[in-house]
C-alpha cells in the first residue's frame, strides 16, 4: 500500500505541471515519491528496447513514450532525439502541454533535511519557479524571497523586483554528480552537506546544469532545453544536461530570465560505473575546454526576442565556431535546428502571444 | 627481586592498548576506572572520543579529576593550519594576521572577552573612532596596539583624520598601518556565533581558510566551495579552471540582526536572520555584490589599497544602516579583483550581531544612502580599467577618475568620494614608505 504522509500534501500547480521521467530500467522509485507525485501527471520516456514493458505503479496518471512512439510522432525529425541516453527525456519536454516541467532520474529518492523531515522536492522547485530571481546584482543573503530572508543593505531598490525564474536547479545528497576522473580518485566521497540556500546564478555566469533534479518554466525557456545528441551512435555521453544548461543560460541572460540553484535536495542512490562513464565523457572533457570559452563569448543579436530565434542563431554559431573542434558539432548544430522545427510543430502558438506586437509587419506573424 | 605485575594492572595496560575499540566504560569498578584514566593521561592517549567515554560513566571521582586538571573538550573550529582538513591551503603563522577593530563604543570589555578564545592568538589593532570622546576600556591578556585621534593626526594630519577616518571608517587607518599579510575586521557590536551543532564559530580561522584556498570566479560550481572537505568540482566543470586563483577578499555573514538597510528593517522590525547556510562560494567575475564591512577578511598584500574610506554620507551615523562606506569600498575591491584576476568569496563565517539601534529613527535621519545605490551599482557594473593598471593603486586612481567624470555631476558626495580615493592612495604610498624597513 502507498505510504501515507503524516501531514497532508498540498499539490500546487497540479494541472499546470508535468513530471518527465526518462527510464530504461523500471519505475520502482516512484513508490517512495507517491505522496508527493501522485496528484501530478507523469510523462515517461522509455529509452532502449521498445518491446520491453515498463510497468508504472498503480494510481499514477501518465503517458508513456517508447522509441517507436518517438519515431511515429516526429518522423524524420526523430533523429534529434538521442537513443540509449537519458537525453531522450527532452522528448517529454516537447510533447508536454503544461507550463511547468519537473524532471527527475529514476535513481533519485526522497531526501531528508537535517531535522529528519522528508523533503518535498517538487514543492520547493515550484516555490523557486514562482518567486523572482535576482540575476542583476548578487544578494549575500541568497534568495531574498525565501521566508526569513530579504535584500541586504546596498541592494538597489530598483532591482528588487527581480526577473522571472526560468530554471530551478536542485542538488543531491549521497552520490555527488562528479565526472569520471573525480569518481575514480574519490570513489567513496559522499555529499553530506545540506546547504540551506537557494540562490540566483548571476547574469553572465555559466554553470554545469545537472538534469537529475530540475524544474523549469516551459513557456519561458522550453525550446532551449534540448539535451543534444548523445548515446548510441554518438561520440559523447553524459554531456546532455551540460549542453542544455549552457545554451539555456546564455539565452536566459539575453532575455533577462533567472536561473536558481540550491534547494531542493534529492537522495541520489546509484553510482554509475566510473570506467563506463570515462569512455562516454572522454571527448567531452577535452571539448569543454573549447565549448566554455565559446559560450562565454556568445552575444545574441537584439532582434532575437524569442527563445526559438535565440536558439537558431546559437545553432549557427555552434557550427561556425565549434565546427573545427569536431564534425560532431556540425551534426549537433543541425540537430538543434531540427529540434526547434519539431518543437514548433508540436507546439504551435495559439495566439502569437510571445512575440511583441510587430509594428512594421502587415500580415500576422508566422508560427516560428 | 621485582614484584611481578598483578593481573589487574596487566588488564588495565591491555585496556589502554586497545582503548580505541572500547565503547563503554561504565561497567568498570571505580578504582579500576581511575587507574585507567590516570594511565591514559600519562600515556598521552586522552583524545576527545576517549574523554567522552570517561565522562559518560558518570563516576564522581573521574569527573572531579577532570575538573581539577581543567581538562576541557576541545572546540572544533576550522583550523587553517591543519593540512589534513584543507586541500591546498598553506600553513600560516599567527604572525601573518592582524585583527583590526574599529572602536565605536568605549567599553570593549564584553566584546573582547567574548572573542578571547578566537582573538588571543593574534595581534590586534584597535582604532578608536576619532569622534568618540570617552576613554577606551580594554581587558588584559591581548597582544594589541591602540590608536586614538592623536595617533591618527600624527600619522596623516588632522585634516585627513576628519575627512577619511571618522565613525566606521576609523578601521581603515588600521588597514593603512598594518604590516601583516592578512587582516580580519569585525564590528564591535558582534560576538561569536554558534553553528548548528552548538559549537563556537572561529570566524578568524574561517576567513583565513577562505583566503588561503583558491577562489573559482570563472565558472560556477554548484556544490559551492570545491576546496572544502567532502566537496569537489562537479561534472561539467572545465579542468583548466580547477586550480582557481588567489582569494583576496572573504565576506562573512551575520546571524540575528542581519545587515539590512533602514527601510527594510523598519518594515520588518521583528525579522532576524536565523538561517545558517553551511557554504562558502566564490562570487563570479564581473558580478557585483554589496560587501558588508561587519565581518570581513582580506589579503592586504594583494588588495590592501583597494579597501578605502571614500563614500561618506552627509548625515552618516554610528549605526551600519546610516552608512554605505563599506558598500562602496567593497565594489571597488571587486572591480580591482576582477581586473587583477583574483577572487572574492562570500558565505561562512557567521558572527552574531547584537541588537542595537532603531531603524525608524535612522530612516528619519538618513535615507539618502539608499537612493545613491541606484547610481552606484550601475557605475561599478560598467566601469572598465585599462591594461596599464597593474597594481591596486593604479586601479583605484583610474576608478577615481571615472567616478569624478561620471558620478561627480550626479551628486556632490561622489565628487568628494573621488577626491578621497586619490587622497587615500597618496596616503597609502607615504605611510607604507615610512613603515617599510
Amino acid at each position: 500500500m502507498a505510504v501515507v504522509p503524516s501531514t497532508k500534501v498540498v499539490a500546487p500547480l497540479k494541472d499546470e505541471l508535468d513530471i518527465v521521467i526518462p527510464t530504461i530500467r523500471n519505475l520502482d522509485f516512484l513508490e517512495m515519491w507517491r505522496p508527493f507525485f501522485e496528484q501530478y501527471h507523469l510523462i515517461i520516456v522509455q529509452d532502449g528496447d521498445p518491446t520491453k514493458i515498463i510497468r508504472v505503479p498503480d494510481g499514477f496518471d501518465y503517458e508513456l513514450y517508447n522509441r517507436n512512439d518517438i519515431n511515429r510522432i516526429l518522423g524524420p525529425k526523430a533523429s534529434c532525439i538521442s537513443f540509449k541516453d537519458s537525453a531522450c527525456r527532452c522528448f517529454g519536454f516537447m510533447v508536454s502541454k503544461k507550463k511547468y516541467i519537473f524532471t527527475i532520474d529514476d535513481d533519485c529518492f526522497v531526501a531528508k533535511d537535517p531535522s529528519g523531515k522528508e523533503i518535498n522536492a517538487l514543492a520547493q522547485h515550484i516555490q523557486n519557479l514562482l518567486t523572482p530571481s535576482t540575476p542583476f546584482f548578487f544578494n549575500t543573503l541568497y534568495d531574498p524571497y525565501r521566508e526569513g530572508a530579504d535584500f541586504v543593505r546596498g541592494y538597489p531598490f530598483s532591482m528588487r523586483e527581480g526577473a522571472p525564474t526560468a530554471i530551478s536547479h536542485g542538488l543531491w545528497l549521497n552520490i555527488p554528480d562528479y565526472d569520471a576522473p573525480t569518481q575514480l580518485v574519490k570513489p567513496r566521497e559522499r555529499n553530506t552537506r545540506y546547504v540551506d540556500a537557494v540562490l540566483t546564478i548571476p547574469k553572465g555566469t555559466l554553470f554545469p546544469m545537472c538534469g537529475m533534479n530540475l524544474g523549469f518554466d516551459r513557456e519561458l525557456i522550453g525550446p532551449a532545453m534540448y539535451f543534444g545528441l548523445m548515446g548510441d551512435g554518438q561520440p559523447i555521453g553524459r554531456y546532455d544536461d551540460m549542453w542544455a544548461g549552457w545554451c539555456a543560460k546564455v539565452i536566459c541572460d539575453h532575455l533577462s530570465l533567472g536561473v536558481k540553484t540550491g534547494l531542493p535536495y534529492i537522495w541520489h542512490s546509484k553510482a554509475s560505473n566510473p570506467f563506463v562513464n570515462l569512455k562516454k565523457e572522454y571527448k567531452g572533457i577535452y571539448w569543454q575546454e573549447e565549448i566554455i570559452p565559446f559560450f562565454q563569448a556568445v552575444t545574441l543579436p537584439k532582434e532575437c526576442t524569442t527563445v526559438q530565434k535565440c536558439y537558431i542563431v546559437l545553432s549557427k554559431l555552434v557550427k561556425e565556431k565549434l565546427g573545427h573542434v569536431d564534425p560532431y558539432f556540425q551534426k549537433l548544430g543541425d540537430a538543434m535546428v531540427t529540434w526547434i522545427d519539431a518543437w514548433d510543430e508540436l507546439n504551435p502558438p495559439a495566439v502569437p502571444a510571445t512575440e511583441p506586437v510587430a509594428k512594421k509587419d502587415g500580415p500576422p506573424p508566422k508560427a516560428k | 627481586m621485582r614484584t611481578p605485575p598483578s593481573l589487574v594492572s596487566l588488564a588495565i595496560d591491555s585496556a589502554l592498548a586497545h582503548l580505541s575499540n572500547i565503547s563503554d566504560l561504565s561497567f568498570l569498578p571505580d578504582h579500576i576506572l581511575i587507574d585507567l584514566f590516570l594511565k591514559t593521561l600519562r600515556a598521552g592517549k586522552l583524545t576527545e572520543k576517549i574523554l567522552k567515554l570517561f565522562i559518560a560513566t558518570g563516576k564522581e571521582e573521574v569527573l572531579s579529576h577532570i575538573e581539577a586538571l581543567n581538562i576541557q573538550l576541545v572546540l572544533t573550529p576550522v583550523l587553517p593550519t591543519s593540512k589534513k582538513n584543507l586541500r591546498m591551503s598553506q600553513i600560516i603563522d599567527d604572525n601573518d594576521v592582524d585583527i583590526v577593530i574599529g572602536a565605536l563604543h568605549p567599553d570593549l570589555t564584553s566584546f573582547l572577552d567574548e572573542w578571547r578564545p578566537v582573538f588571543s592568538r593574534f595581534h590586534l589593532i584597535i582604532v578608536k573612532d576619532p569622534d568618540l570622546k570617552d576613554e577606551l576600556t580594554i581587558p588584559g591578556g591581548f597582544n594589541l596596539h591602540v590608536y586614538t585621534k592623536s595617533d591618527i593626526d600624527k600619522a596623516v594630519g588632522s585634516a585627513s583624520t576628519a575627512s577619511l577616518f571618522s565613525g566606521y571608517s576609523c578601521r581603515y587607518f588600521g588597514y593603512l598601518i598594518s604590516q601583516k599579510k592578512y587582516v580580519v575586521s569585525i564590528d564591535d557590536d558582534c560576538i561569536p556565533a554558534r553553528d548548528n551543532n552548538g559549537g563556537l564559530i572561529d570566524a578568524v580561522a574561517q576567513h583565513i581558510s577562505n583566503l588561503t584556498t583558491p577562489a573559482t570566479p570563472f565558472f560556477f560550481n554548484t556544490l559551492y566551495d570545491p576546496f572544502c572537505k567532502g566537496a569537489d568540482f562537479v561534472r561539467g566543470y572545465p579542468f583548466s579552471l580547477r586550480s582557481g586563483v588567489t582569494c583576496a577578499l572573504s565576506c562573512g555573514l551575520w546571524l540575528n540582526l542581519a545587515d539590512y538597510d533602514a527601510p527594510t528593517q523598519a518594515l520588518k522590525p521583528g525579522q532576524r536572520n536565523s538561517r545558517y547556510v553551511d557554504a562558502v562560494l566564490t562570487v563570479p567575475v564581473r558580478t557585483m555584490l554589496p560587501v558588508s564591512g561587519i565581518n570581513i577578511g582580506f589579503n592586504r598584500e594583494v588588495v590592501g589599497p583597494a579597501l578605502l574610506p571614500a563614500l561618506r554620507l552627509a548625515k552618516e551615523g554610528k549605526f551600519r544602516w546610516e552608512t554605505v562606506e563599506d558598500i562602496w569600498s567593497g565594489m571597488c575591491v571587486k572591480v580591482v579583483c576582477d581586473h587583477l584576476g583574483v577572487g572574492v568569496k562570500s558565505g561562512l563565517p557567521y558572527v552574531w550581531r547584537k541588537e542595537r539601534g532603531d531603524a525608524i529613527e535612522s530612516l528619519k535621519k538618513e535615507w539618502e544612502g539608499v537612493k545613491l545605490m541606484e547610481d552606484v551599482v550601475p557605475f561599478f557594473q560598467s566601469v572598465r580599467l585599462s591594461q596599464a593598471a597593474v597594481t591596486p593603486e593604479d586601479c583605484v586612481i583610474e576608478m577615481a577618475a571615472a567616478v569624478k567624470e561620471r558620478l561627480g555631476p550626479v551628486h556632490p558626495v561622489f565628487a568628494r568620494a573621488a577626491e578621497a580615493m586619490v587622497e587615500w592612495v597618496k596616503l597609502w604610498k607615504v605611510v607604507r614608505t615610512q613603515l617599510s624597513p
